[in-house]
């Protein structure tokens, strides 16, 4: 029997999920959609992986990453829930050992790490505003009438891009409608708008950092070749887009699943387990404390959010 | 105005030598403000302007609430900064919402006057006497010296204790005393008891453990509610914490010290900035210098002086390579962006350090 471990990142938008042996090949993999219901997505996701996976593995162990880790970490046992940005760097190290930044852009977050010698030395995450990450793309995209796939293509042919005021997401799109009102070819302003979040995210994101090459891009947006195109010409350097970019993430997580495995097996039954959630508001006291209590099969099994440390089991 | 009733704005553990001073001083009855809660905050925060900095609306909302339950004088102590004008601010919102009360600054054009405050005091307590107020004063002050000592301790310790929740427990049995003492000698006997008792606490604390310095803008660091129990969330990771800002430091030592960091780290800063943004970036170069493994800096949103400090702060961190990161807190921060951070800020810092012992090993 192989031993092989499972590595899920779920994200706001997206849901990861790979399946990696001992020496860190990738034996099974899925990309597909939150839709806003986690545990759904992480159900239907491992159904699927678990068809991809061949009969002489078992599953030594799981790791949860993504803004849902925790709550999907609970609910498959998993042996490590970690944060995205030390998961990212994990899995970007496995395969570029000599990489000194790493640029992420996802749904809602985007980040950079700076690494050297093989360890993080310093990193940034968006905080206010989320112009300049996927989501922003994708509703300009739906916006437009065009496919998410088809947008890098489109920003990638066209030579002339619309200048686009893309401090804040909604000044972004009012800017957008005036410069189809006056005229713009759309690929134009496509490829305005692939360009816009370069810069948004160079401003904000990487403001202050030392971007020194090797670079490796990835999250979501790597896919979108315009994007990729003016990363390159801005920062004037090469840009490595890992055919696996989208995955790095539950790549990284599989990864430290392995080095922290504590000997248990998982079978992966997930299919009849009744997973449920509960938000309440606390009474007790005036910080009105969101909680939200944890159900499996009917039986409470956590419950997060008390600001006073209450017990409630 | 019928019976006084007096009351203060709220910061961390500090309500019980503010008490206990003004309970001694001043015959009206004092009400020690409620805990800051997420209804104090929305309170303030819907009173105040908008882009105003984060400790003027969780003291406005302090305010709100003691004035409902009855407050009828209340104090303030404000200057530096920004915070020098929310006295006339405060005064002027409160007085539009339609409350009747008498507001006292503590602090005049940025100085504390004695002699000022003397005057206030007296118009509270006609039969005040000096040397009832110095009396006192000195056991209060002493009072916070102590509470300052053992916090520090505990903020050195707490992540190792191997029953969670110890050294609360005897601080604040500690701070019940406190409040009851009846002299100097007193005090300082309950002191010594509860040290040596905070000292015997078990704890596995390693030889080498990860150590963090916390600097930044003083209400957020003080009030723990105002910076989502950072020091909370730290000590969970086993980090021991290094954090300078307190109410004895502010009161009675940084007019001397602030000119020795101005010359200690002469080659980044040549004048005062306002507030604590000077003291920050001379702790910043001896958290450095000292084989810190990182750095948090944290403040309020919008405020100016530490807005001013973060460039200068980031250069020195570059240049001795020590970790830096930035927090700004308001009433809309999400909790979950902070925890992530702090994961990653932890996982970066323990990953840097088994580098350099594999690194000095070899």
């Amino acid at each position: 029997m192989n031993e092989c471990y499972l590595g899920i990142d779920i994200g706001s938008i997206s849901t990861k999920g790979v399946i990696i042996d001992n020496d860190n090949n990738i034996i099974a993999s899925l990309y597909s959609w939150t839709e806003g219901n986690p545990i759904e997505a992480v159900k239907k996701l491992i159904k699927n992986l678990k068809k991809q996976l061949p009969n002489n593995y078992q599953i030594k162990g799981i790791g949860t990453t993504g803004s849902a880790r925790k709550l999907i970490g609970l609910m498959l046992d998993a042996n490590i829930v970690k944060n995205e940005i030390t998961a990212h760097s994990v899995g970007t190290l496995n395969f570029y050992p000599d990489v000194r930044t790493i640029l992420e852009i996802g749904g809602q977050d985007s980040k950079i790490i700076i690494i050297n010698n093989g360890i993080i030395t310093d990193y940034s995450m968006n905080t206010l505003c989320a112009a300049g990450t996927g989501a922003f793309l994708s509703s300009q995209a739906k916006r437009l009438g065009i496919d998410i796939e088809e947008f890098g293509e489109m920003a990638y042919k066209s030579n002339n891009p619309v200048k686009i005021a893309a401090r804040c997401t909604v000044f972004a799109e009012s800017d957008l409608v005036h410069k189809a009102q006056i005229g713009y070819k759309i690929d134009d302003i496509v490829s305005g708008l692939c360009k816009s979040i370069v810069l948004n995210y160079l401003n904000n994101v990487g403001k202050g950092k030392k971007i020194i090459g090797p670079i490796v891009f990835q999250g979501g947006v790597s896919k979108n070749i315009g994007v990729v195109k003016y990363f390159k010409e801005i920062l004037n350097q090469e840009i490595i887009v890992d055919p696996n970019s989208h995955l790095m993430g539950a790549i990284g997580i599989a990864i430290l699943a392995r080095k922290n495995k504590i000997g248990k097996v998982y079978d992966l039954n997930i299919k009849d387990i009744k997973f449920e959630i509960n938000g309440e508001e606390c009474e007790r006291c005036s910080n009105c404390c969101e909680i939200l209590k944890i159900y499996k099969n009917d039986e409470l099994v956590d419950a997060w959010g008390s600001k006073c440390g209450r017990e409630f089991k | 105005m019928s019976k006084k009733i007096v009351s203060f704005p709220m910061l961390g553990n500090y309500s019980v030598p503010i008490k206990y001073f003004l309970s001694h001083i001043l015959d009206c009855k004092i009400l020690e403000p409620l805990k800051i809660t997420s209804k104090t905050i929305e309170l303030g925060n819907c009173n105040s302007p908008e882009f105003v900095c984060t400790p003027f609306k969780f003291t406005l909302g302090t305010y709100i609430e003691d004035l409902k339950r009855g407050a009828n004088v209340l104090f303030q102590a404000g200057g530096g900064c920004r915070y020098g004008y929310y006295f006339e601010l405060q005064d002027k919102i409160l007085k539009d919402l339609g409350y009747d009360f008498k507001y006292i600054n503590l602090v005049t054009k940025g100085d504390q006057d004695l002699k000022k405050i003397y005057q206030d005091l007296k118009e509270l307590n006609p039969h005040l006497k000096v040397d009832k107020v110095l009396y006192y004063g000195i056991i209060t002050k002493t009072m916070i010296k102590y509470m300052d000592k053992c916090d520090d301790y505990i903020r050195q310790n707490i992540g190792f204790e191997v029953v969670k929740g110890s050294f609360e427990k005897i601080n604040k049995k500690m701070l019940e005393e406190f409040s009851k003492v009846k002299n100097i000698f007193k005090l300082r006997k309950i002191y010594k008891k509860y040290y040596k008792e905070m000292k015997k606490v078990k704890t596995n604390k390693p030889k080498e453990t990860l150590r963090v310095g916390i600097i930044g803008e003083l209400y957020t660091i003080m009030e723990p509610f105002a910076n989502y129990y950072l020091e909370r969330e730290l000590a969970s990771y086993n980090i021991e914490i290094k954090r300078y800002t307190n109410v004895h430091y502010l009161l009675f030592e940084k007019k001397r010290t602030v000119k020795k960091y101005l010359k200690y780290a002469k080659e980044y800063i040549k004048y005062r900035m306002g507030a604590d943004a000077a003291d920050n970036i001379g702790r910043c170069k001896y958290l450095c210098t000292h084989n810190y493994d990182g750095i948090i800096h944290i403040k309020s949103a919008f405020c100016t002086p530490e807005i001013g400090a973060m460039p200068i702060i980031n250069k020195i961190c570059k240049e001795y390579d020590v970790p830096v990161i930035f927090f700004s807190f308001d009433a809309n921060t999400s909790e979950t962006g902070i925890k992530t951070r702090i994961e990653a800020f932890y996982d970066m810092i323990e990953m840097r350090k088994k580098n350099e012992r594999m690194l000095s090993r070899n």
